[in-house]
């Protein structure tokens, strides 16, 4: 899909709030964290889910702007996937020091979102979005790939 | 496919276009039956039978429309065949990759799964899909082999029964009919119909007939024509195999000429030669718009290029076919349009490495060099040879060679079509900024309605739209899909809205017949 800035947002809201909720979904469950119950794990994992959706806001008008120096205005499959690393860092900084509202506290030495729990459930929720995007989004989806991933 | 004039029957058959037919604008039922030609009803009619007619066809066919209201009027027999003949002259033989990337899948509406994942699939190899991974940056573009995008498309025009939809024949006009819809005249072949021509009538017409034709350089035409020799000017889109059988025999100079894709394949299979048979080739190569870097009118667009070319993976800058490009160019009218076009244009290949590796070893061991110029004229010496004066800026320049390739893929005028020098003269149809077929966002022929109906037209002769990668396999696919949108509003075809399009999607998975 080659992206306008419009269906980058869209593009990103609508994957993470129907596939990477799916994903959130299973992975919060069977993912340990330093013994915290479900209940914890999954307001944890959800909140992180809305950060990345709403800071993503702000990452796609940044790669906006950077794709303005290509000359084809595209953004190759790879660029949709190695960003999870500067967006990924992001959000656990702002995550673990309690920047972001909601993530459940545990006392000052007690981490607010284990480390593999993080990463585990970012990675496998990023990794299956930039799948399901750079392929099976176009079954029911016709229109998308030729309107610049704009849904609506 | 260029429309040929057909051939002078042995015996007059009746029912042939009378004067006042070809005299008038509208025509009315009865004047067409006054004739004497058989008039054929069907919704819509498809013109042309290539990939263009092929690939609207299939997504009418996957959005509800049943066979009986489809017919496809062409002179070929499979929506490939001159693609492939044009493809396989220009050097791309099956086994070959064609210049499309991945998504680009005229046997598959939804490019998914990708030729790179079928390719994956098919050689058990995760090279494709490293391919896709990577490039641009760390691999060359993926491209499918022109052999495998011709199997795909056999198993989908079995799969949609196009064959049941194909009407054989030459088209000679399409005219608008009073009280709405179309006339499309059909020149059936000798012996298939009692009549000359047929008449079919229908409520939309779709006009997809390709390049309306080649242009040679005019400088090369005049030698060829007064020389009377085919032999050793050829152009690339015509069989010039010879050329490449002679340089196997004894050495010789072969004169390239045009800074394209057909330019860096005729170059590729040169030099192909020279390595695999051990060959004393020497290729001069001229390029009449010389690019010795990155060229653009700012830092945010500028193109690669060197050693005369502009350097671009496809035909335009890959968002046109759907991102930021596409939108932009989307809301452009007239000027801004055309001068839009122009900025993004002009001849390019893309940069391959391996390319890259055989015309750097050729600059320096000698044999390929690089000229910038334009022919002034062109003559035959004693040794038979055919020698170019090249006109440069560093003086002018008398170049033997045994062959010339015309490698600069110039398409003649839309006019030079009889069918849309017809549409242009007698139904309303009009030119855009750059000249060629005027079409709305929708792909409808502007100014040749007939209501309720509608004409559309889509490929190269509607370059210079609102949408401008119209002569590639994704573009007909934007285009029909734009076509099938309008159909739909007009009750024609059904909505291919997420339910549809899945469930359709899972029989072309299936390969269900539809």
């Amino acid at each position: 899909m080659l992206p306008t800035l419009n269906g980058r947002i869209q593009t990103r809201i609508f994957l993470l709030a129907t596939i990477g909720s799916l994903v959130t979904l299973i992975m919060a469950a069977i993912l340990p964290a330093d013994g915290a119950p479900l209940r914890i794990k999954y307001q944890d994992a959800f909140v992180v889910l809305a950060a990345v959706a709403v800071l993503g806001i702000v990452w796609e008008c940044i790669y906006h702007f950077l794709m303005q120096w290509r000359w084809e205005k595209d953004w190759p499959t790879f660029f949709g996937f190695i960003t999870f690393l500067n967006e990924g860092i992001v959000v656990y900084l702002l995550a673990r020091n309690g920047v972001i509202p909601g993530i459940y506290g545990r006392g000052a030495d007690v981490p607010l979102v284990p480390f593999w729990f993080f990463w585990l459930d970012f990675l496998a929720v990023w990794i299956v979005v930039w799948l399901v995007a750079n392929g099976p989004m176009r079954v029911p989806f016709l229109h998308w790939r030729f309107f610049g991933g704009r849904l609506v | 496919m260029s429309a040929s004039p057909s051939g002078p029957s042995v015996t007059a058959l009746p029912g042939d276009l009378s004067e006042q037919m070809i005299g008038t604008d509208w025509w009315t039922d009865q004047l067409v039956q006054a004739a004497g030609i058989p008039i054929v009803d069907v919704p819509f009619v498809s013109i042309g039978g290539g990939i263009g007619s092929f690939v609207t066809v299939d997504y009418l066919r996957i959005a509800g429309v049943p066979v009986e209201q489809i017919r496809v009027l062409s002179n070929i027999d499979h929506p490939w065949q001159t693609y492939e003949y044009l493809t396989r002259v220009s050097q791309i033989p099956r086994p070959e990759r064609i210049r499309s990337d991945s998504a680009s899948r005229p046997d598959n509406i939804w490019g998914f799964p990708s030729y790179a994942v079928e390719e994956a699939w098919r050689d058990k190899s995760i090279k494709p899909l490293l391919n896709v991974f990577l490039e641009p940056m760390w691999a060359d573009f993926y491209t499918p082999r022109a052999g495998m995008v011709f199997q795909n498309l056999e198993r989908e025009a079995k799969r949609i029964r196009y064959w049941d939809m194909l009407v054989k024949g030459q088209v000679r006009m399409i005219r608008r009919r009073q009280g709405g819809g179309y006339f499309t005249i059909l020149t059936p072949p000798e012996g298939a119909a009692p009549t000359k021509r047929v008449a079919f009538r229908s409520h939309y017409v779709h006009c997809a007939i390709g390049y309306p034709g080649l242009k040679y350089l005019p400088d090369l035409q005049d030698f060829r024509t007064k020389m009377q020799d085919f032999h050793h000017i050829v152009a690339a889109y015509e069989d010039h195999e010879h050329v490449y059988n002679h340089m196997r025999t004894r050495p010789g100079t072969v004169l390239i000429r045009g800074g394209g894709i057909v330019a860096s394949r005729v170059l590729a299979r040169l030099m192909d030669d020279r390595e695999k048979y051990g060959l004393q080739t020497q290729i001069v190569h001229l390029f009449r718009t010389f690019i010795s870097g990155s060229h653009g009118k700012n830092a945010w667009n500028r193109r690669k290029g060197g050693n005369g070319f502009a350097y671009q993976g496809f035909n335009y800058p890959k968002s046109v076919w759907g991102g930021q490009l596409k939108s932009k160019m989307r809301r452009l009218e007239g000027e801004a349009r055309a001068k839009a076009y122009d900025e993004m244009g002009g001849t390019n290949t893309p940069w391959r490495r391996n390319w890259q590796g055989q015309m750097n070893k050729g600059r320096s061991e000698g044999w390929y060099q690089l000229l910038s110029g334009t022919v002034d004229h062109m003559s035959v010496a004693p040794d038979g040879r055919i020698v170019s004066t090249v006109k440069t800026t560093n003086g002018v320049f008398d170049i033997p060679a045994d062959f010339v390739i015309d490698c600069t893929g110039l398409e003649a005028d839309i006019a030079e079509h009889r069918v849309l020098a017809d549409l242009l003269q007698h139904s309303g149809a009009g030119r855009n900024p750059k000249g060629r077929l005027d079409v709305e966002r929708s792909f409808e022929l502007r100014g040749a309605a007939s209501a309720p109906g509608a004409i559309y037209a889509s490929g190269s002769p509607t370059l210079g739209g609102y949408f401008p990668g119209v002569d590639t396999f994704l573009g007909l696919q934007v285009a029909a899909q734009e076509i099938t949108d309008d159909l739909t509003r007009r009750g024609f075809a059904k909505k291919l809205g997420p339910g549809r399009s899945t469930s359709q999607w899972l029989k072309w998975a299936r390969n269900k017949q539809i």
